[in-house]
């Protein structure tokens, strides 16, 4: 028979030692030595310290040590397994598995390290009652194999995401040797999935925030004031209104960290605030229009777009560049990987300046007139730009003509927004439509009948519209169908400027005529910072180390492409190497089509006369005929020569060839 | 109503007190690190040019013999001891921490031709064209003062006197005994005034002689009849023969003892002759010094060569070692010098820090993934040559494409068949003897 256990590596007793649990801590008092995540094993059997105490028979000393785990914690599965002297082992391990989740928690509140890894131990035989028959024994163990089978398939789901894509196939290769270099290759990918995997499941700090509707209650019809009750102390001060009546519409960026914020009114009142103390860090005013604000590298520096020109401010407020070249800029974006300033300007040109050297890296005329709509992809850096006529194209730095035209609305396009993952662009219009665009072949997914003047996606995929003084939160319901999640009216008469969540938190930061709003959106944001990517808590020498970092890494504009991940992989082969008679056919007769259909301008006197046009087209089609023609010519002497080729050895061919004729 | 939202205390994700290290929080999702790829490939390349920058081989030269530097040996016992001898008879045993010379072994008459020291690192062998073998006793080396020994090192232990000039020596692995090449190949005791047995295959002299580290009784020799022998010492005659087309052909040839018919490799890169040839203790890599001025560092399974070393002032290489950690490359050359190298041309020398080691091996493993991006294997590839080693590298190429060509041409006008295409391990192969 067998029982799993839930359970956490602290024992209670100083100088105890936890048994079947791969891990020993003592002087648990307060809980301060954590171990290291025991691994699950794929046997079944665990408990590396199974063995390790000696005078005991196997059951007994598991036994104990089930009971001491009892002691140490009264978590919920303890319950059962105590009151029933472990007579229904089966049924415990059911209890086990539904209080898991519990579990945790419960010992975080005791106050144990949020560091602290479940740790799933099944041990083997540990109590079999004299009259258990064999069929039981293998009923259990088929219970187990089933559960076991449960968490491997639950961390293969989540290894996959960790994989980055399917392995190469490596049944076609012939090369032994490069097989066997590539099939281990493989296997070390699968094992750093899968220990990314566990990592995931067992070590991150924090979990999802979520907002869970009881009885009749709908999600959308919960008001902020009901939430900011539920919630604790330090999520309680993050949603605020600040009433600024005078400068308004407020823009406002934070930073990738979400720890920063820096907003911009229109009439030119600047201020940058750090989010989590809620401390002013600089204001100013430049008595100038303000369109646009937006954070460079890090804090230090943010880049306005003011009424002639874009500026760049320190965080004292001291301006550091003037940025002539962008002219009058509606709209900034900053890429921080390849230190590129992006900006499109009145006369819808295309800015990129790289802020490290202060090189124009380039510009372009975007020719679809002007607009204010652009938003940087996150996952491969190309930017998109939704133009007046309904068209959103997408531009990189090394190319004049977009990578992307496509038409997305009858009628301007407000905004775009790019989800994290890639995939995924959302769209609106003044034709009151929000469309889904899957982005990896261009298609549209979704098209919703709803009205928004701005967009934006969090770090979770839930999608922020704005309308006038309305806040609408749509979220993933299956199948990238957006569903309505969370709404927030405004004081009527408020115009909304710009929505933004806070990366790395449960809030949506709202710009407004009347100064600024933050609203609280649980479950939008990662709960998870990777310290080396993002930190909320960094300090002055861990900023100063990054941004070191980063300039080394800093990537050129040519690695801005629609899949990022081509890069250092091999091109395609192409299949056909010739094409076939027919292809060549079609492609001659198209050529004529197109040669034979070009209509001529109006020429001056004398050259206008019909026999002169109808002698240029057929000059036309001729020049279209004629690469085809030399094409045939050059190969019939080939094929013959082949022919020949397979009878006689090359240095005699010569000798044949004048006997034949 | 249910509602949780993420909510962190700034205590739980920052360090308690200035002491403690940084708190680091790790998240492995691949949304939060976009272009991934990009910034691996900028790595790789970054790598790669700091990889070229910090390229700086060259340690120091020793100077103090007054002729050209002709062999050189291995100290077994100390990682830093090397004996080298020159032309003008002179032998010295160098410090390579301090660059110095500790002791002399004054003696011999003519040029220094072998040397050669027993496994145990006690014995040192000197033969040269005096015709005489002399068996000195190593001095040991003192912690304190490295530069005084307080051993008499004047005189040989034994001087053992022959009927002809020796070219080369070498000691056994795993034993006593020792062999010299000169108009026959000895074998010798140590404690014996005379060789115990003779071999002679042909009537040409043989120029090198080395016993086989993994079988204590097989040794090798080369002849300057074009002929490389193995010898068993069990047996009373020679064992095997090969005889080669390639007389300083610039190329070194791998081959696998048991199959002599066939190269198992070619190393092409020399320009000019190989001189002398050593195997990295470690096995995969072996080291040549050449008459064309350079050093060169090739793997053990690679065709062409890892590494070259030269300097302006260094003249033709006479004799390669690598040292007994690996790490260092030693030459001795015709301009009395030896030249001590880094076995790896930028490699960080001293202790490394754990991080550091583990930054270093991540930049290796990027620089491996991306290596075959023109980019990357352009700046990973590029060596700096000497003018006269790059055109008489490019002449070379234009003489083998030439060769191949009228080889091609001559196939072609020919029966089919008759001349039938050979690899270029089996073409400078004329016989195999047994």
């Amino acid at each position: 028979m067998f029982l799993l256990f839930c359970g956490c590596v602290v024992t209670k007793e100083e100088g105890d030692e936890t048994l079947a649990l791969g891990a020993t801590s003592k002087n648990c008092e307060g809980h301060d030595k954590v171990s290291a995540p025991v691994e699950f094993p794929r046997d079944g059997c665990v408990a590396t310290k199974e063995e390790g105490v000696e005078g005991f028979p196997r059951d007994r000393c598991l036994w104990e040590s089930s009971r001491r785990e009892i002691r140490g914690f009264s978590f919920c599965c303890a319950a059962p397994c105590r009151s029933s002297s472990l007579s229904h082992p089966v049924a415990v391990a059911r209890r086990q598995l539904i209080y898991r989740s519990p579990f945790l928690t419960l010992a975080r509140q005791n106050g144990v390290s949020v560091l602290i890894p479940c740790v799933v131990v099944v041990a083997r035989r540990l109590y079999s009652p004299p009259d258990s028959g064999k069929s039981r024994t293998i009923n259990s163990n088929r219970m187990i194999s089933a559960t076991q089978q449960k968490i491997a398939d639950e961390l293969d789901v989540r290894a996959r995401k960790y994989l980055r894509g399917d392995g190469a196939n490596l049944e076609t290769l012939r090369d032994k040797k490069l097989k066997g270099q590539l099939v281990n290759r493989e296997k070390l990918y699968g094992q750093s999935a899968k220990a990314a995997a566990k990592a995931e499941k067992w070590l991150l700090p924090s979990d999802e925030g979520y907002l869970e509707p009881e009885g009749l209650e709908k999600t959308w019809m919960i008001k902020q004031e009901s939430i900011v009750r539920e919630v604790d102390i330090s999520s309680f001060r993050k949603p605020f209104d600040m009433i600024l009546p005078d400068l308004g519409p407020y823009k406002l960026e934070y930073t990738p960290s979400g720890r920063y914020m820096v907003m911009g009114g229109r009439k030119g009142h600047l201020a940058m605030i750090d989010m989590l103390n809620m401390n002013l860090i600089k204001e100013f005013q430049v008595r100038e229009t303000v369109r646009d604000v937006v954070f460079l590298q890090n804090e230090q520096f943010f880049a306005v777009a003011q009424k002639k020109y874009p500026y760049i401010y320190n965080w004292r407020g001291t301006e550091i560049h003037c940025l002539k070249e962008h002219g009058a800029a509606l709209k900034l974006q900053f890429l921080d990987k390849h230190f590129l300033l992006a900006s499109v300007n009145k006369s819808a040109q295309l800015h990129y300046q790289d802020v490290s050297t202060g090189v124009i890296v380039a510009n372009y005329r975007t020719g679809l007139g002007r607009t204010d709509v652009m938003q940087v992809n996150p996952y491969n850096a190309v930017i998109g730009l939704g133009h007046s006529a309904g068209k959103v194209t997408m531009w990189k730095p090394t190319s004049a003509k977009p990578l992307v035209t496509m038409l997305c609305h009858f009628g301007p396009v407000t905004d775009i927004a790019f989800h994290k993952g890639g995939h995924l662009m959302a769209t609106t219009g003044m034709d009151h439509k929000i469309k889904l665009w899957d982005i990896r072949k261009f298609g549209l997914l979704h098209s919703y009948t709803a009205h928004a003047q701005m967009l934006d996606f969090s770090q979770k995929g839930m999608l922020a519209l704005g309308n006038k003084s309305h806040v609408h939160i749509w979220r993933d319901s299956g199948n990238q169908d957006y569903k309505q999640y969370m709404s927030h009216e405004m004081v009527k008469g408020y115009q909304l400027a710009k929505v933004c969540f806070r990366p790395y938190e449960d809030v949506l930061g709202i710009g407004h005529s009347m100064g600024l709003s933050s609203i609280i959106v649980p479950g939008a944001g990662e709960p998870n910072f990777d310290s080396w990517v993002a930190n909320p808590y960094e300090t002055k020498k861990q900023r100063r180390e990054k941004e070191v970092h980063a300039l080394i890494d800093k990537l050129q504009p040519e690695t801005i492409m629609l899949e990022p991940t081509k890069i250092g992989t091999l091109k395609p082969r192409r299949t056909k190497a010739n094409p076939t008679k027919k292809e060549i056919q079609e492609e001659m007769e198209s050529a004529i089509d197109a040669a034979k259909n070009i209509t001529f301008k109006k020429k001056t006197k004398g050259r206008n006369k019909p026999s002169k046009r109808t002698k240029k087209k057929e000059e036309g089609v001729f020049k279209a005929k004629r690469p085809f023609l030399e094409q045939k010519t050059e190969e019939r002497p080939f094929k013959r020569q082949k022919k020949e080729e397979v009878e006689l050895p090359k240095a005699l061919q010569r000798f044949s060839r004048k006997k034949a004729q | 109503m249910k509602v949780k939202v993420i909510s962190r205390s700034t205590e739980e994700f920052t360090r308690e007190r200035s002491q403690d290290l940084q708190k680091v929080f790790r998240n492995y999702d691949p949304n939060l690190r976009t272009l991934e790829k990009a910034v691996e490939y900028t790595r790789a390349l970054n790598a790669a040019k700091l990889e070229k920058i910090f390229a700086k081989p060259f340690i120091g030269a020793m100077d103090g013999h007054i002729d050209a530097v002709s062999c050189m040996t291995k100290n077994p016992n100390h990682l830093k001891g090397i004996f080298s001898g020159s032309m003008d008879g002179d032998i010295r045993l160098w410090d390579l921490a301090t660059r110095k010379t500790v002791n002399q072994f004054p003696g011999h008459q003519g040029a220094v031709r072998g040397l050669t020291t027993s496994t145990d690192g006690d014995r040192l062998l000197s033969c040269g064209t005096d015709c005489t073998v002399r068996l000195w006793k190593v001095p040991v080396l003192e912690m304190t003062d490295p530069n005084e020994s307080n051993e008499d090192c004047s005189k040989p232990l034994a001087v053992y006197v022959w009927k002809h000039a020796f070219w080369a020596i070498d000691h056994q692995w795993d034993g006593n005994l020792f062999a010299t090449a000169g108009t026959q190949v000895e074998i010798w005791d140590q404690n014996r005034s005379e060789p115990i047995n003779t071999f002679e295959w042909g009537k040409d002299t043989t120029v090198s002689v080395r016993f086989n580290p993994g079988e204590p009784d097989l040794l090798a020799t080369s002849a300057s009849d074009r002929s490389i022998a193995i010898y068993d010492l069990r047996m009373s005659s020679p064992a095997r023969k090969l005889i080669m087309q390639a007389n300083e052909d610039c190329n070194c040839y791998t081959y696998d003892g048991r199959k002599l018919n066939e190269a198992k490799l070619v190393h092409k890169d020399h320009v000019s002759a190989v001189m002398d040839i050593d195997y990295s203790p470690t096995g995969r890599e072996f080291v040549t010094g050449s008459y064309d001025r350079t050093v060169r560092i090739f793997p053990f399974n690679g065709g062409h060569s890892r590494e070259i070393y030269h300097t302006k002032r260094m003249q033709r290489v006479f004799c390669v070692r690598f040292s007994c950690d690996a790490s260092y490359v030693i030459s001795g050359s015709d301009d009395t010098n030896l030249r001590l190298w880094k076995a790896k041309a930028s490699e960080q020398m001293g202790v490394l820090l754990p991080r550091e080691k583990r930054k270093l091996e991540y930049l290796d493993a990027v620089k491996e993934r991306y290596q075959h991006l023109t980019d990357v294997k352009r700046i990973v590839r590029h060596r700096h040559l000497p003018k006269p080693v790059y055109k008489a590298a490019a002449l070379r190429r234009t003489m083998i494409e030439a060769e191949n060509k009228k080889d091609e041409r001559r196939r072609a006008h020919s029966a089919p068949g008759s001349i039938p295409v050979q690899p270029f391990r089996k073409r400078r192969i004329i016989k195999e003897l047994e």
